[in-house]
């Protein structure tokens, strides 16, 4: 009779110990799937503060890009506005922005006396830097919700997951390839 | 991901046990000869072992950096590095930019250090800073950042203490073998027996270090093997860190400040020499040409793509982690290859160069007369029209080949 009880009871103690290691977990990978989005933001608006600076500097060179330039702070404007929008929108508005951006340093390659600038060169570096981190923290968020989803889907940990309403995270889309490519240039 | 990379470590930890093990052995037989009492021996061998791991706990990190007399820089000292380690830092999801240490030195290496990702440093060479392009300094500043995400150090770290402690001991305990004889317990007429015992332990004194230490190789070897796997997952690029392999196993310089304490922290063996294949067990790093080899194999930047390409290039059947563990990671869609970066691209014509330098070189060559030899490991041998010899010995990797 004792031993029963004994045995039921260390099997829920067990099942109790399961259930708190499980939800932590999850807890744990949503936290770091959320820490991972807000990376994307801050990077975002790393480039919204650069491009600024940017035209600051590329203005006095580039007399004759006038319409590229200002796609660019359009683009930026509207990247920034659409900030709190929901995620398709935005990944539209900001992959605007780096084609816009992308075809305003392909011209500069018409400009040597900016090439040789100091300023513009740590500019540039920054922006390719802030490119880069953006697809590294895509990445990285895209890791965290397939581990994340990965846990809300299997079992066992599937049934702490239903049981605390754990919904699977959604994927930032990677961009398509053409629109982020350089456009190609040309003179007539 | 994280589950292969904790089943990695899992082995790494039972090699680590085994060497715990060894070094309970020397106590426990130092105890049971010269203090007439095993327990003692035991306690003994653990105190030196933990003051000796407090010592590289604590001040580790910072010894090491001042042995290489490493100089720490900010954002604005080199913003390419900087804007590299810290996109490194974003992809492989560590949470604390680690501190960046240029060491003075032309040749090409980094490291490296810290016991926990919270407290963690990466060093590189002016040397290597100077000749790689951004997607190499990225590929080989992803392979420190995976040592860091892994950590490699720690583990490393208490490896090399207990290697070094069991290496003190067996020491001590030879000399004092060889000047004062035998032990008390076999003087004082042990039997057979105690001979026995003794046989065992001398045989354990002379084993233990060797053994400590070809476990020690194994367990560096394999964390070399994961970081690459890691560095090509963050950037998903493996062909920046093949290049910068490449140009690191290509530099003739040797590192001026590295020493044998501080050479498994490094990306490659800072002590390479020529002609001689570092390929065996008492090497802290794989095989620099093989690294490059599976790299280059790989077809995806997942750790499964890399474990394919490992098994391939190495003909094993166990690659570096277990297949359960790698079977979550395939799941990963976007694990596609990229394309390299702006600035590697317009490099591209350098080889070129090279290339064009090199045929017209084997040209002026032939027309003197010299033969030319290819040797399996990349050498090129030109034997003057005076030697009468059929074979020839490679300088650099030591394998006779024949002339003809």
């Amino acid at each position: 009779m004792w031993l029963a009880i004994y045995i039921v009871g260390g099997i829920v103690v067990l099942l109790f110990l399961f259930f708190i290691i499980t939800y932590n977990g999850l807890i744990g990978l949503r936290n770091q799937m959320r820490n991972a989005w807000a990376q994307i933001d801050v990077q975002l608006k790393r480039r919204y503060d650069l491009i600024p600076n940017l035209m600051e500097t590329v203005k006095g060179y580039m007399k004759h890009e006038r319409e590229t330039m200002e796609a660019v702070t359009k683009a930026r404007n509207l990247a920034q506005s659409l900030a709190s929008a929901g995620a398709a929108a935005r990944s539209k508005a900001e992959d605007a922005l780096g084609g816009a951006l992308s075809k305003l340093l392909a011209v500069v390659e018409n400009y040597p006396d900016l090439k040789a600038n100091q300023n513009f060169l740590a500019l540039q570096e920054e922006l390719a830097s802030t490119e880069n981190k953006i697809g590294f923290s895509r990445q990285y968020y895209n890791d965290s919700v397939l581990r994340m989803n990965n846990k809300v889907q299997m079992f066992p940990s599937n049934v702490v997951a239903a049981m605390t309403g754990f919904k699977m995270g959604e994927f930032f889309e990677v961009t398509v390839t053409e629109e982020r490519e350089a456009p190609k240039v040309s003179f007539t | 991901m994280w589950e292969q990379i904790n089943a990695n470590r899992w082995r790494s930890v039972v090699l680590t046990a085994s060497m715990g093990l060894l070094l309970l052995l020397i106590g426990y037989f130092l105890g049971y000869f010269f203090l007439d009492n095993a327990i003692i021996g035991l306690i003994l061998a653990l105190v030196v072992w933990g003051i000796l791991s407090l010592i590289a706990f604590y001040q580790g990190d910072s010894l090491l950096l001042s042995l290489s007399r490493a100089r720490k820089i900010g954002r604005d000292d080199n913003p390419r590095l900087y804007n590299i380690v810290e996109e490194m830092k974003i992809a492989s999801g560590l949470e604390r930019m680690p501190d960046i240490y240029i060491i003075d030195d032309s040749a090409l290496n980094a490291f490296a250090t810290g016991r926990d990702p919270s407290k963690a440093s990466v060093a590189v060479t002016s040397g290597l800073l100077a000749k790689l392009n951004r997607d190499e300094l990225q590929g080989v500043i992803g392979h420190e950042m995976a040592h860091i995400k892994n950590r490699d150090v720690l583990l490393m770290a208490i490896c090399a203490v207990m290697l070094g402690t069991i290496v003190i001991l067996a020491w001590y305990a030879t000399r004092v073998l060889f000047f004062s004889g035998a032990g008390r317990r076999s003087s004082g007429g042990g039997g057979a027996g105690g001979l026995i015992v003794l046989a065992v332990g001398i045989f354990l004194l002379i084993l233990a270090p060797i053994l400590a230490q070809i476990i020690y190789f194994t367990v560096s070897r394999k964390r070399e093997y994961l970081a690459d796997a890691s560095s090509a997952l963050y950037t998903r690029y493996p062909e920046g860190l093949a290049s910068a392999l490449e140009k690191i196993a290509a530099s003739p310089v040797q590192l001026k400040s590295a020493n044998k304490a501080t050479a498994p922290m490094y990306t490659i063996n800072p002590f390479r020499e020529k002609g001689r294949a570092a390929s065996n067990l008492t090497s802290t790093h794989p095989p620099i040409q093989e690294r490059i080899r599976i790299l280059r194999a790989m077809s995806g930047a997942s750790l499964s793509d890399y474990d394919q390409a490992y098994r391939e290039a190495r003909g094993a059947k166990t690659g570096i982690a277990p297949a359960s563990a790698l079977a979550l990671d395939k799941m990963a869609g976007a694990t596609a290859l990229r394309e390299p970066s702006a600035e590697a691209k317009t490099e591209e014509k350098a080889p070129q160069k090279v290339e064009r330098a090199r045929e017209t070189s084997d040209m002026m060559w032939r027309l003197n007369k010299y033969r030319t030899v290819n040797c399996p490991c990349g050498t090129k041998l030109r034997v003057s029209p005076e030697f009468k010899g059929v074979n020839v010995k490679c300088p650099h990797c030591g394998r006779t080949l024949s002339v003809r």
